[in-house]
Protein backbone atom coordinates (compact mmCIF):
# COMPACT_ATOMS: atom_id res chain seq x y z
CA UNK A 1 0.00 0.00 0.00
CA UNK A 2 1.57 3.26 -1.03
CA UNK A 3 1.55 6.57 0.81
CA UNK A 4 -0.73 8.18 -1.75
CA UNK A 5 -3.51 5.64 -1.08
CA UNK A 6 -3.23 5.95 2.71
CA UNK A 7 -3.48 9.72 2.37
CA UNK A 8 -6.55 9.35 0.21
CA UNK A 9 -8.18 7.09 2.82
CA UNK A 10 -7.41 9.60 5.60
CA UNK A 11 -9.03 12.39 3.59
CA UNK A 12 -12.03 10.12 3.00
CA UNK A 13 -12.16 9.34 6.73
CA UNK A 14 -12.41 13.01 7.68
CA UNK A 15 -14.61 13.88 4.73
CA UNK A 16 -17.23 11.20 5.40
CA UNK A 17 -17.33 11.54 9.16
CA UNK A 18 -17.26 15.30 9.62
CA UNK A 19 -17.51 17.32 6.40
CA UNK A 20 -20.35 15.45 4.75
CA UNK A 21 -21.79 14.02 7.94
CA UNK A 22 -24.38 11.38 7.23
CA UNK A 23 -27.18 12.90 9.29
CA UNK A 24 -26.27 16.55 9.35
CA UNK A 25 -25.52 17.13 5.70
CA UNK A 26 -26.92 14.07 3.87
CA UNK A 27 -30.02 13.72 6.06
CA UNK A 28 -29.82 9.94 6.18
CA UNK A 29 -30.70 7.94 9.27
CA UNK A 30 -32.71 10.76 10.82
CA UNK A 31 -35.14 8.34 12.45
CA UNK A 32 -32.73 6.83 14.98
CA UNK A 33 -30.96 10.21 15.20
CA UNK A 34 -34.13 11.80 16.62
CA UNK A 35 -35.59 8.69 18.22
CA UNK A 36 -32.72 7.29 20.25
CA UNK A 37 -31.04 10.54 21.32
CA UNK A 38 -32.84 11.04 24.60
CA UNK A 39 -29.99 9.82 26.78
CA UNK A 40 -26.26 9.88 26.12
CA UNK A 41 -25.60 6.26 27.03
CA UNK A 42 -28.36 4.84 24.82
CA UNK A 43 -27.21 7.18 22.04
CA UNK A 44 -23.67 5.89 22.42
CA UNK A 45 -24.99 2.30 22.30
CA UNK A 46 -26.85 3.04 19.10
CA UNK A 47 -23.77 4.79 17.67
CA UNK A 48 -21.51 1.84 18.35
CA UNK A 49 -24.05 -0.60 16.91
CA UNK A 50 -24.31 1.54 13.78
CA UNK A 51 -20.52 1.65 13.37
CA UNK A 52 -20.42 -2.12 13.71
CA UNK A 53 -23.21 -2.80 11.23
CA UNK A 54 -22.31 -0.20 8.59
CA UNK A 55 -18.66 -1.25 8.47
CA UNK A 56 -19.68 -4.86 8.03
CA UNK A 57 -22.48 -4.04 5.59
CA UNK A 58 -20.27 -1.95 3.35
CA UNK A 59 -17.79 -4.81 3.17
CA UNK A 60 -20.44 -7.40 2.30
CA UNK A 61 -22.30 -5.09 -0.10
CA UNK A 62 -19.00 -4.25 -1.80
CA UNK A 63 -18.18 -7.92 -2.31
CA UNK A 64 -21.67 -8.73 -3.60
CA UNK A 65 -21.57 -5.80 -6.02
CA UNK A 66 -18.12 -6.61 -7.33
CA UNK A 67 -18.52 -10.36 -7.70
CA UNK A 68 -22.21 -10.84 -8.40
CA UNK A 69 -23.89 -7.77 -9.82
CA UNK A 70 -21.05 -6.53 -12.07
CA UNK A 71 -20.33 -10.04 -13.22
CA UNK A 72 -23.89 -10.64 -14.40
CA UNK A 73 -24.28 -7.05 -15.69
CA UNK A 74 -27.24 -6.30 -13.45
CA UNK A 75 -25.82 -3.29 -11.58
CA UNK A 76 -29.21 -1.61 -11.65
CA UNK A 77 -30.49 -4.23 -9.19
CA UNK A 78 -28.16 -2.91 -6.49
CA UNK A 79 -30.89 -1.34 -4.29
CA UNK A 80 -33.04 -4.44 -3.97
CA UNK A 81 -30.08 -6.77 -3.55
CA UNK A 82 -28.44 -4.52 -0.96
CA UNK A 83 -31.67 -4.32 1.07
CA UNK A 84 -31.88 -8.10 1.02
CA UNK A 85 -28.26 -8.58 1.95
CA UNK A 86 -28.20 -5.95 4.70
CA UNK A 87 -31.37 -7.25 6.35
CA UNK A 88 -30.01 -10.78 6.29
CA UNK A 89 -26.63 -9.59 7.53
CA UNK A 90 -28.10 -7.84 10.55
CA UNK A 91 -30.14 -10.95 11.35
CA UNK A 92 -27.05 -13.10 11.07
CA UNK A 93 -24.94 -10.76 13.20
CA UNK A 94 -27.64 -10.83 15.85
CA UNK A 95 -27.69 -14.64 15.88
CA UNK A 96 -23.93 -14.84 15.90
CA UNK A 97 -23.49 -12.36 18.75
CA UNK A 98 -26.19 -14.02 20.79
CA UNK A 99 -24.45 -17.34 20.57
CA UNK A 100 -20.81 -16.39 20.84
CA UNK A 101 -20.67 -12.96 22.46
CA UNK A 102 -23.69 -12.66 24.77
CA UNK A 103 -22.20 -9.69 26.60
CA UNK A 104 -21.88 -7.63 23.42
CA UNK A 105 -25.36 -8.81 22.42
CA UNK A 106 -26.73 -7.55 25.72
CA UNK A 107 -24.88 -4.25 25.35
CA UNK A 108 -26.20 -3.57 21.86
CA UNK A 109 -29.65 -4.78 22.88
CA UNK A 110 -32.58 -3.62 20.80
CA UNK A 111 -30.43 -1.29 18.70
CA UNK A 112 -29.09 -4.07 16.54
CA UNK A 113 -32.41 -5.12 14.95
CA UNK A 114 -33.43 -1.45 14.78
CA UNK A 115 -30.56 -0.78 12.41
CA UNK A 116 -32.00 -3.16 9.83
CA UNK A 117 -34.31 -0.38 8.80
CA UNK A 118 -31.77 2.41 9.10
CA UNK A 119 -31.47 4.03 5.69
CA UNK A 120 -27.94 5.21 6.44
CA UNK A 121 -26.76 1.61 6.02
CA UNK A 122 -28.25 1.31 2.55
CA UNK A 123 -27.16 4.90 1.83
CA UNK A 124 -23.52 4.07 2.49
CA UNK A 125 -23.63 0.91 0.37
CA UNK A 126 -25.11 2.82 -2.55
CA UNK A 127 -22.75 5.79 -2.16
CA UNK A 128 -19.82 3.37 -2.25
CA UNK A 129 -21.06 2.06 -5.58
CA UNK A 130 -21.97 5.42 -7.07
CA UNK A 131 -18.59 6.93 -6.24
CA UNK A 132 -16.93 3.79 -7.60
CA UNK A 133 -14.98 3.05 -4.43
CA UNK A 134 -13.15 -0.24 -4.22
CA UNK A 135 -13.99 -2.70 -1.46
CA UNK A 136 -11.37 -1.46 1.03
CA UNK A 137 -12.13 2.21 0.30
CA UNK A 138 -15.80 1.35 0.71
CA UNK A 139 -15.20 -0.19 4.12
CA UNK A 140 -13.23 2.89 5.24
CA UNK A 141 -16.01 5.12 3.92
CA UNK A 142 -18.59 3.03 5.75
CA UNK A 143 -16.68 3.18 9.02
CA UNK A 144 -16.15 6.94 8.72
CA UNK A 145 -19.78 7.61 7.89
CA UNK A 146 -20.94 5.53 10.86
CA UNK A 147 -18.42 7.26 13.12
CA UNK A 148 -19.89 10.58 11.96
CA UNK A 149 -23.35 9.29 12.88
CA UNK A 150 -22.10 8.21 16.29
CA UNK A 151 -20.50 11.61 16.97
CA UNK A 152 -23.63 13.47 15.86
CA UNK A 153 -26.09 11.36 17.88
CA UNK A 154 -23.99 11.53 21.05
CA UNK A 155 -23.66 15.32 20.76
CA UNK A 156 -27.41 15.69 20.16
CA UNK A 157 -28.19 13.45 23.14
CA UNK A 158 -25.89 15.55 25.33
CA UNK A 159 -27.63 18.75 24.25
CA UNK A 160 -31.06 17.17 24.75
CA UNK A 161 -30.13 16.11 28.27
CA UNK A 162 -29.18 19.71 29.06
CA UNK A 163 -32.33 21.08 27.46
CA UNK A 164 -34.51 18.80 29.57
CA UNK A 165 -34.71 21.18 32.50
CA UNK A 166 -35.08 24.39 30.53
CA UNK A 167 -38.26 26.39 30.47
CA UNK A 168 -39.19 26.06 26.80
CA UNK A 169 -42.35 27.72 25.43
CA UNK A 170 -45.10 25.13 24.98
CA UNK A 171 -45.20 25.16 21.13
CA UNK A 172 -41.48 24.40 21.01
CA UNK A 173 -41.46 21.63 23.63
CA UNK A 174 -40.27 18.22 22.53
CA UNK A 175 -39.59 17.46 18.87
CA UNK A 176 -39.52 21.08 17.55
CA UNK A 177 -36.64 21.93 19.87
CA UNK A 178 -34.84 18.73 18.90
CA UNK A 179 -35.22 19.52 15.20
CA UNK A 180 -34.04 23.10 15.75
CA UNK A 181 -31.06 21.76 17.70
CA UNK A 182 -30.28 19.33 14.89
CA UNK A 183 -30.50 22.21 12.40
CA UNK A 184 -28.10 24.36 14.43
CA UNK A 185 -25.76 21.38 14.70
CA UNK A 186 -25.89 21.01 10.92
CA UNK A 187 -24.87 24.67 10.54
CA UNK A 188 -22.05 24.13 13.02
CA UNK A 189 -20.88 21.10 11.09
CA UNK A 190 -20.72 23.26 7.95
CA UNK A 191 -17.63 24.73 9.58
CA UNK A 192 -15.79 21.47 8.91
CA UNK A 193 -16.00 22.05 5.17
CA UNK A 194 -12.92 24.26 5.51
CA UNK A 195 -10.90 21.21 6.56
CA UNK A 196 -10.64 19.73 3.09
CA UNK B 1 -35.04 -4.73 -22.34
CA UNK B 2 -34.92 -8.20 -23.76
CA UNK B 3 -36.43 -11.26 -22.17
CA UNK B 4 -32.97 -12.57 -21.29
CA UNK B 5 -32.32 -9.38 -19.31
CA UNK B 6 -35.47 -9.90 -17.29
CA UNK B 7 -34.66 -13.55 -16.76
CA UNK B 8 -31.09 -12.89 -15.68
CA UNK B 9 -32.25 -10.17 -13.28
CA UNK B 10 -34.82 -12.50 -11.78
CA UNK B 11 -32.25 -15.27 -11.60
CA UNK B 12 -29.67 -13.09 -9.84
CA UNK B 13 -32.09 -11.68 -7.28
CA UNK B 14 -33.69 -15.07 -6.82
CA UNK B 15 -30.33 -16.76 -6.37
CA UNK B 16 -29.20 -14.14 -3.87
CA UNK B 17 -32.50 -14.53 -2.03
CA UNK B 18 -32.26 -18.31 -1.92
CA UNK B 19 -28.63 -18.15 -0.86
CA UNK B 20 -29.38 -15.64 1.89
CA UNK B 21 -32.38 -17.69 3.02
CA UNK B 22 -30.41 -20.90 3.16
CA UNK B 23 -27.54 -19.13 4.89
CA UNK B 24 -29.84 -17.69 7.53
CA UNK B 25 -31.59 -21.02 7.94
CA UNK B 26 -28.32 -22.84 8.50
CA UNK B 27 -27.08 -20.08 10.78
CA UNK B 28 -30.34 -20.26 12.71
CA UNK B 29 -29.70 -23.94 13.43
CA UNK B 30 -25.99 -23.48 14.04
CA UNK B 31 -26.39 -20.55 16.40
CA UNK B 32 -29.55 -21.73 18.05
CA UNK B 33 -29.83 -20.45 21.60
CA UNK B 34 -32.17 -22.20 23.96
CA UNK B 35 -34.72 -19.64 24.93
CA UNK B 36 -36.43 -20.34 28.16
CA UNK B 37 -40.05 -21.32 27.56
CA UNK B 38 -40.85 -20.22 31.06
CA UNK B 39 -39.45 -16.76 30.37
CA UNK B 40 -41.80 -16.26 27.44
CA UNK B 41 -44.79 -17.51 29.42
CA UNK B 42 -43.93 -15.20 32.31
CA UNK B 43 -43.55 -12.27 29.92
CA UNK B 44 -47.00 -13.00 28.53
CA UNK B 45 -48.45 -12.98 32.04
CA UNK B 46 -46.92 -9.62 32.99
CA UNK B 47 -48.95 -6.46 32.36
CA UNK B 48 -46.62 -5.14 29.65
CA UNK B 49 -46.62 -1.49 30.77
CA UNK B 50 -42.81 -1.51 30.91
CA UNK B 51 -43.11 0.97 33.78
CA UNK B 52 -39.94 -0.22 35.48
CA UNK B 53 -41.62 -0.29 38.89
CA UNK B 54 -40.02 -3.66 39.58
CA UNK B 55 -36.54 -2.20 39.22
CA UNK B 56 -35.76 -3.97 35.93
CA UNK B 57 -35.51 -2.31 32.54
CA UNK B 58 -38.99 -3.45 31.57
CA UNK B 59 -41.35 -6.38 31.65
CA UNK B 60 -38.96 -8.52 29.60
CA UNK B 61 -36.17 -7.82 32.10
CA UNK B 62 -38.33 -8.93 35.00
CA UNK B 63 -39.52 -11.97 33.07
CA UNK B 64 -35.92 -13.07 32.49
CA UNK B 65 -35.09 -12.53 36.16
CA UNK B 66 -38.15 -14.46 37.35
CA UNK B 67 -37.41 -17.33 34.96
CA UNK B 68 -33.86 -17.51 36.31
CA UNK B 69 -35.16 -17.41 39.84
CA UNK B 70 -33.42 -14.12 40.61
CA UNK B 71 -36.65 -12.24 41.21
CA UNK B 72 -39.63 -13.37 43.27
CA UNK B 73 -42.79 -14.40 41.41
CA UNK B 74 -44.55 -11.42 42.95
CA UNK B 75 -41.86 -9.05 41.67
CA UNK B 76 -44.35 -7.04 39.65
CA UNK B 77 -45.87 -4.35 41.88
CA UNK B 78 -48.38 -3.36 39.23
CA UNK B 79 -50.02 -6.69 38.46
CA UNK B 80 -50.85 -7.48 42.05
CA UNK B 81 -52.05 -10.88 43.18
CA UNK B 82 -53.71 -11.83 39.90
CA UNK B 83 -50.45 -11.62 37.96
CA UNK B 84 -48.26 -13.13 40.67
CA UNK B 85 -50.70 -16.05 40.93
CA UNK B 86 -50.45 -16.72 37.21
CA UNK B 87 -46.65 -16.44 37.25
CA UNK B 88 -46.49 -18.73 40.27
CA UNK B 89 -48.51 -21.32 38.33
CA UNK B 90 -46.01 -21.06 35.44
CA UNK B 91 -43.02 -21.33 37.75
CA UNK B 92 -44.64 -24.01 39.88
CA UNK B 93 -44.21 -22.29 43.23
CA UNK B 94 -46.50 -20.80 45.82
CA UNK B 95 -47.23 -17.15 45.15
CA UNK B 96 -47.20 -16.10 48.77
CA UNK B 97 -49.50 -13.33 49.75
CA UNK B 98 -48.51 -10.00 48.37
CA UNK B 99 -49.89 -7.09 50.26
CA UNK B 100 -51.29 -4.43 47.99
CA UNK B 101 -49.63 -1.12 48.56
CA UNK B 102 -50.46 2.40 47.56
CA UNK B 103 -48.50 5.61 47.49
CA UNK B 104 -49.29 8.16 50.14
CA UNK B 105 -48.32 11.83 50.34
CA UNK B 106 -47.56 12.77 53.92
CA UNK B 107 -48.71 16.38 53.80
CA UNK B 108 -52.05 18.08 54.17
CA UNK B 109 -50.80 21.65 53.97
CA UNK B 110 -53.05 22.89 51.19
CA UNK B 111 -53.44 26.52 50.11
CA UNK B 112 -55.63 27.40 53.12
CA UNK B 113 -53.81 25.51 55.85
CA UNK B 114 -50.16 26.08 54.95
CA UNK B 115 -48.68 29.56 55.08
CA UNK B 116 -46.60 30.91 52.24
CA UNK B 117 -43.65 33.21 52.80
CA UNK B 118 -43.98 34.85 49.40
CA UNK B 119 -45.75 34.52 46.10
CA UNK B 120 -43.80 32.39 43.63
CA UNK B 121 -44.32 32.96 39.93
CA UNK B 122 -41.46 30.99 38.41
CA UNK B 123 -41.35 27.65 36.71
CA UNK B 124 -43.65 25.00 38.11
CA UNK B 125 -41.33 22.16 38.95
CA UNK B 126 -40.67 20.74 42.40
CA UNK B 127 -37.10 19.79 41.52
CA UNK B 128 -35.93 23.36 41.01
CA UNK B 129 -37.26 24.46 44.40
CA UNK B 130 -33.90 23.57 45.90
CA UNK B 131 -32.58 26.69 44.10
CA UNK B 132 -35.43 28.96 45.16
CA UNK B 133 -35.11 31.09 48.34
CA UNK B 134 -36.41 29.18 51.37
CA UNK B 135 -36.74 25.99 49.34
CA UNK B 136 -40.03 27.12 47.85
CA UNK B 137 -42.81 29.53 48.78
CA UNK B 138 -44.35 27.42 51.58
CA UNK B 139 -43.22 28.32 55.08
CA UNK B 140 -43.01 24.66 56.06
CA UNK B 141 -39.66 23.21 55.04
CA UNK B 142 -41.06 19.71 54.64
CA UNK B 143 -44.41 20.42 53.03
CA UNK B 144 -45.66 19.37 49.62
CA UNK B 145 -44.49 21.97 47.12
CA UNK B 146 -47.51 21.34 44.93
CA UNK B 147 -45.79 21.80 41.57
CA UNK B 148 -46.57 18.28 40.48
CA UNK B 149 -43.28 16.55 39.70
CA UNK B 150 -44.99 13.43 41.05
CA UNK B 151 -47.96 13.99 38.73
CA UNK B 152 -45.57 14.06 35.77
CA UNK B 153 -43.84 10.89 36.97
CA UNK B 154 -47.03 8.86 37.44
CA UNK B 155 -47.64 6.49 34.51
CA UNK B 156 -51.14 5.66 35.75
CA UNK B 157 -52.68 9.11 36.23
CA UNK B 158 -53.18 8.28 39.90
CA UNK B 159 -51.70 11.36 41.56
CA UNK B 160 -52.94 14.92 41.20
CA UNK B 161 -52.27 18.25 42.82
CA UNK B 162 -55.46 19.32 44.55
CA UNK B 163 -55.51 22.76 46.16
CA UNK B 164 -51.71 22.93 46.36
CA UNK B 165 -51.10 19.43 47.71
CA UNK B 166 -50.50 16.18 45.83
CA UNK B 167 -53.20 13.61 46.48
CA UNK B 168 -53.04 9.94 45.47
CA UNK B 169 -56.05 8.20 43.98
CA UNK B 170 -55.95 5.00 46.00
CA UNK B 171 -57.85 2.96 43.45
CA UNK B 172 -55.75 3.96 40.45
CA UNK B 173 -52.40 3.69 42.24
CA UNK B 174 -50.36 0.63 41.30
CA UNK B 175 -47.53 1.29 43.77
CA UNK B 176 -44.88 1.42 41.07
CA UNK B 177 -42.93 3.91 43.16
CA UNK B 178 -42.24 6.47 40.41
CA UNK B 179 -43.67 9.33 42.50
CA UNK B 180 -41.70 8.21 45.55
CA UNK B 181 -38.53 8.73 43.54
CA UNK B 182 -39.72 11.96 41.95
CA UNK B 183 -40.58 13.85 45.15
CA UNK B 184 -37.58 15.99 46.13
CA UNK B 185 -39.02 16.40 49.62
CA UNK B 186 -39.38 12.62 50.12
CA UNK B 187 -42.97 13.03 51.24
CA UNK B 188 -44.33 10.06 49.36
CA UNK B 189 -44.07 6.53 50.66
CA UNK B 190 -45.76 3.24 49.94
CA UNK B 191 -48.23 2.25 52.63
CA UNK B 192 -50.46 -0.83 52.84
CA UNK B 193 -53.70 -0.42 50.93
CA UNK B 194 -55.54 -1.54 54.06
CA UNK B 195 -53.95 1.09 56.32
CA UNK B 196 -56.78 2.86 58.11
CA UNK B 197 -55.15 5.88 59.68
CA UNK B 198 -52.06 7.76 58.60
CA UNK B 199 -50.14 10.81 59.74
CA UNK B 200 -50.43 13.26 56.88
CA UNK B 201 -47.46 15.39 57.83
CA UNK B 202 -43.73 15.01 57.49
CA UNK B 203 -42.53 17.94 59.55
CA UNK B 204 -39.96 17.07 62.16
CA UNK B 205 -39.55 20.69 63.21
CA UNK B 206 -40.29 21.65 66.79
CA UNK B 207 -43.93 22.20 67.67
CA UNK B 208 -43.98 26.01 67.63
CA UNK B 209 -42.16 26.16 64.29
CA UNK B 210 -44.62 23.75 62.68
CA UNK B 211 -47.51 25.55 64.34
CA UNK B 212 -46.49 28.85 62.74
CA UNK B 213 -46.02 27.35 59.28
CA UNK B 214 -49.10 25.19 58.89
CA UNK B 215 -52.48 24.64 60.51
CA UNK B 216 -52.35 20.93 59.72
CA UNK B 217 -48.82 20.16 60.88
CA UNK B 218 -47.88 17.51 63.41
CA UNK B 219 -46.51 19.40 66.43
CA UNK B 220 -45.42 16.29 68.24
CA UNK B 221 -47.75 16.82 71.22
CA UNK B 222 -47.99 13.09 71.80
CA UNK B 223 -51.74 12.98 72.49
CA UNK B 224 -52.13 10.28 69.85
CA UNK B 225 -49.37 8.13 71.32
CA UNK B 226 -50.72 8.47 74.85
CA UNK B 227 -54.26 7.61 73.87
CA UNK B 228 -53.62 4.78 71.44
CA UNK B 229 -54.99 1.58 73.02
CA UNK B 230 -52.72 -0.58 70.89
CA UNK B 231 -49.53 1.47 71.40
CA UNK B 232 -49.21 1.73 67.66
CA UNK B 233 -48.26 5.40 67.60
CA UNK B 234 -44.83 6.69 68.47
CA UNK B 235 -43.56 10.26 68.48
CA UNK B 236 -39.97 10.88 67.50
CA UNK B 237 -38.44 14.18 66.38
CA UNK B 238 -41.71 16.02 67.11
CA UNK B 239 -43.47 13.82 64.61
CA UNK B 240 -45.97 10.99 65.09
CA UNK B 241 -45.67 7.70 63.25
CA UNK B 242 -48.27 4.96 63.12
CA UNK B 243 -47.07 1.37 63.05
CA UNK B 244 -49.50 -0.16 60.56
CA UNK B 245 -48.78 -3.67 61.87
CA UNK B 246 -50.09 -2.77 65.31
CA UNK B 247 -52.84 -0.36 64.27
CA UNK B 248 -56.31 -1.71 64.86
CA UNK B 249 -58.05 1.13 63.09
CA UNK B 250 -59.95 2.33 66.13
CA UNK B 251 -59.50 5.98 65.19
CA UNK B 252 -58.70 7.28 68.68
CA UNK B 253 -55.58 9.03 67.42
CA UNK B 254 -57.46 10.90 64.71
CA UNK B 255 -60.04 11.99 67.28
CA UNK B 256 -57.47 13.23 69.78
CA UNK B 257 -55.16 14.97 67.27
CA UNK B 258 -55.48 18.69 67.91
CA UNK B 259 -54.19 19.60 64.44
CA UNK B 260 -56.28 16.98 62.65
CA UNK B 261 -53.26 15.79 60.71
CA UNK B 262 -54.07 12.13 61.35
CA UNK B 263 -56.60 11.13 58.74
CA UNK B 264 -58.44 8.14 57.40
CA UNK B 265 -57.02 6.99 54.13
Amino acid sequence: MNMEYVKELLVLLIGSSLVSNVVLSQFLGLCPFLGVSRKTNTAAGMGVAVIFVITLASAVAGVIYEFVLVRFHVEYLKTIVFILVIAALVQFVEMFLRKSMPSLYEALGVYLPLITTNCAVLGVAITNVQKEYGILTGIVNGFATAAGFCVAIVILAGIREKLEYNDIPAPFKGMPTVLLTAGLMAIAFCGFSGLL
Amino acid sequence: MSITGILSAAAVVGAVGIFVGLFLGVAGIRFHVEKDEKEEAVLAALPGNNCGGCGYAGCSGLAAAIAKGEAPVNGCPVGGEAVSGRIAAIMGVEAGSQERKVAFVACMGDCEKAKEDYEYTGQHDCRIMAFVPGGGPKSCSSGCLGFGSCVEACPFDAIHVVNGVAVVDKEKCKACGKCVEACPKHLISLIPYKAEYVVACSSSDKGPVTMKACQAGCIGCGLCARNCPAQAVTVTDFHATIDQEKCTGCGTCAEKCPKKCITRT
